[in-house]
């Protein structure tokens, strides 16, 4: 069985971003740039699923401009056997990138499809369902257990309140909640192999798929900074204010 | 201009999350119908009809629906949208399941977590964790969007909208096992006015139990960070933060929480903090109206015993 994982290339999940002075973007030049933390959740899953014997290959796939091949060599040294580097420079919404990922699906023809949920710097969450809408396969999004059975899969997800279990046929795509698993850290003799892993570059053009634009954004602008509060040194001076100043209580 | 909401149901009662997803449609400005899908969901029905601005709920009320699953309610608006222009739901785990499936059907981006309608097509979005605020126009015949919320206030109950029983029934190739929801007596995290949130700090699931205390003291919901999740210190669904629930209670007390930035994503739009923590670095107390430095096993029995 094929495991496909898409995967992004994003902000360091520590790193405070700023928004540039002509509110145009935030401001990426010379931060640390990370696997989207929930893109690696995905990665260890389809690699445990290959060490359970269940998968047999798994693909790590990324579009974006050449840097995105660092973060398909990280998920490479992570364990993923090739990668898809899909070029391209243009900042795509997440319906364009599932058109893209289409097209290497029905190349790919993979039993799972395995996504983070979001990325942490669209925060769109978006992606994986739009996979599913497009190749007509069903979705199980927010994963924090997935289990194989012959060609049925059967996923906990994390929901509003608690718990849900769904089964269904594989081929299936399923995004990935935290809890799922704790990625592992990439070994430097790893490290080294996945340098040696084959890596196919494409253009947007190979693929066949025509792109539009969807959006424009008219301005990026930092959210209102809350005003600096008090220290108090009791905790009856903070009933006392939470009671007679802002009265919340 | 007609405007489609997607109702947040759990087919026994309707989610307020739906009366603040009609005040975005209203801000948007139309005709706006709600569309309820569900199985035995007429007590979601009732309520969807009073509230103020709609003037159609549009019914699907079978078995198949009944888990409200992304696959088949996903089709059934597609089947109807061509009557609509926008197609709004909640930023909600049911709402943020379907739409994207919904958008990429009908060949248009989504746009997600609006927090506010500038015009019919534009909207302001939080990207980055909410450290930055998009202003995005959609280009698109019809716009998707999911609304946070906690954005928005709720709309009157003083509607009486009409009916219309949707006769399509789609099939699914997924099926709906289980589910296991919490259990509480408490405020949902979404409506509560007052939320008591623990943190890493808290040292064991049992310690919650002070903080239980005090927010059944406050009549308040209780929340958790992520780190406290990741713990096994309480359930998934108490999470706040970038992924997981978006508040904004009158009355946020964070407890052993420190702040990481993917914490403050989710309450920062608070209207009042408080920080309970020992560790006096803490970056949660830039974000707190109230700061207080104190070891919490004795702050919280004392909060305890004076609110």
């Amino acid at each position: 069985m094929k495991v496909l994982v898409p995967v992004k290339r994003v902000v360091d999940a520590n790193v405070k971003v700023r928004v540039k002075a002509d509110n145009t973007n935030v401001d990426t030049t010379n931060l640390k740039m990370a696997l989207n933390p929930f893109c690696e959740i995905a990665v260890e899953e389809a690699v445990r699923l290959k060490e359970a014997g269940i998968a047999t290959e798994v693909v790590v796939v990324s579009v974006g401009p050449k840097a995105v091949q660092e973060q398909l060599r990280t998920a490479m040294a992570l364990g993923a056997d090739r990668a898809i580097h899909i070029e391209t420079d243009e900042e795509l919404v997440p319906l364009s990138i599932a058109k893209l990922l289409k097209a290497v699906q029905e190349k790919e023809q993979a039993q799972l499809v395995i996504f983070g949920k979001q990325s942490i710097d669209g925060d769109n969450n978006q992606t994986g369902q739009m996979l599913a809408a497009l190749t007509d396969m069903p979705q199980a999004t927010f994963a924090s257990e997935v289990k194989i059975d012959g060609d049925m899969i059967t996923v906990t997800r994390e929901i509003d309140g608690g718990l849900q279990t769904l089964k269904m046929p594989l081929p299936a795509i399923v995004t990935v909640d935290l809890r799922l698993n704790e990625p592992r850290y990439a070994s430097l003799p790893n490290i080294m192999k996945a340098k040696r892993k084959p890596l196919e570059i494409m253009a947007v053009a190979d693929l066949g798929v025509s792109l539009r634009a969807h959006q424009t954004v008219l301005s990026v602008t930092p959210p209102v900074e809350r005003k600096a509060g008090i220290m108090v040194s009791s905790v009856e001076e903070l009933v006392d204010k939470l009671k007679n100043e802002a009265k919340v209580i | 201009m007609t405007i489609l909401v997607l109702a947040e149901h759990d087919n026994v009662s309707l989610k307020t999350d739906t009366a603040k997803v009609v005040s975005a449609a209203a801000a948007i400005g139309g005709d706006i119908h709600v569309l309820v899908v569900g199985a035995d969901c007429s007590a979601a029905v009732s309520a969807a009809q009073s509230l103020a601005g709609v003037s159609k709920v549009l019914v699907a009320d079978a078995a198949q629906y009944g888990a409200q699953l992304a696959e088949n309610v996903s089709k059934l608006v597609v089947e109807i949208a061509a009557d609509y222009e926008h197609i709004l739901a909640a930023a909600t785990s049911i709402g943020k399941d379907t739409l994207p499936r919904v958008a990429a059907l009908l060949d248009v981006a989504q746009i997600s977590e609006v927090i506010e309608v500038v015009s019919s097509d534009t909207f302001v979005r939080p990207i980055y964790a909410g450290n930055a605020l998009a202003t995005v126009q959609s280009l698109d015949a019809k716009k998707v969007m999911t609304v946070r919320s906690s954005a928005f206030d709720v709309v009157a109950s003083t509607g009486s909208a009409e009916v219309v029983n949707l006769s399509q029934t789609i099939d699914s190739k997924t099926e709906f096992v289980s589910q296991s929801l919490t259990e509480s007596a408490r405020p949902e995290l979404g409506n509560a006015g007052i939320i008591v949130s623990g943190g890493r700090g808290m040292g064991s699931g049992e310690n919650f139990a002070i903080l239980e205390q005090l927010a059944d003291k406050l009549g308040a919901a209780v929340g958790a960070s992520r780190a406290a999740v990741d713990a096994g210190f309480v359930p998934n669904d108490l999470q706040v933060g970038q992924t997981g629930k978006i508040v904004a209670p009158n009355l946020y007390i964070a407890v052993g929480i420190s702040g990481a930035i993917q914490h403050l994503a989710g309450m920062k739009d608070s209207k009042v903090i408080v920080a309970i923590n020992k560790d006096p670095e803490a970056p949660i107390f830039q974000v707190a109206d109230y700061g207080l430095v104190a070891d919490l096993f004795e702050a919280v029995p004392a909060l305890n015993n004076l609110v």
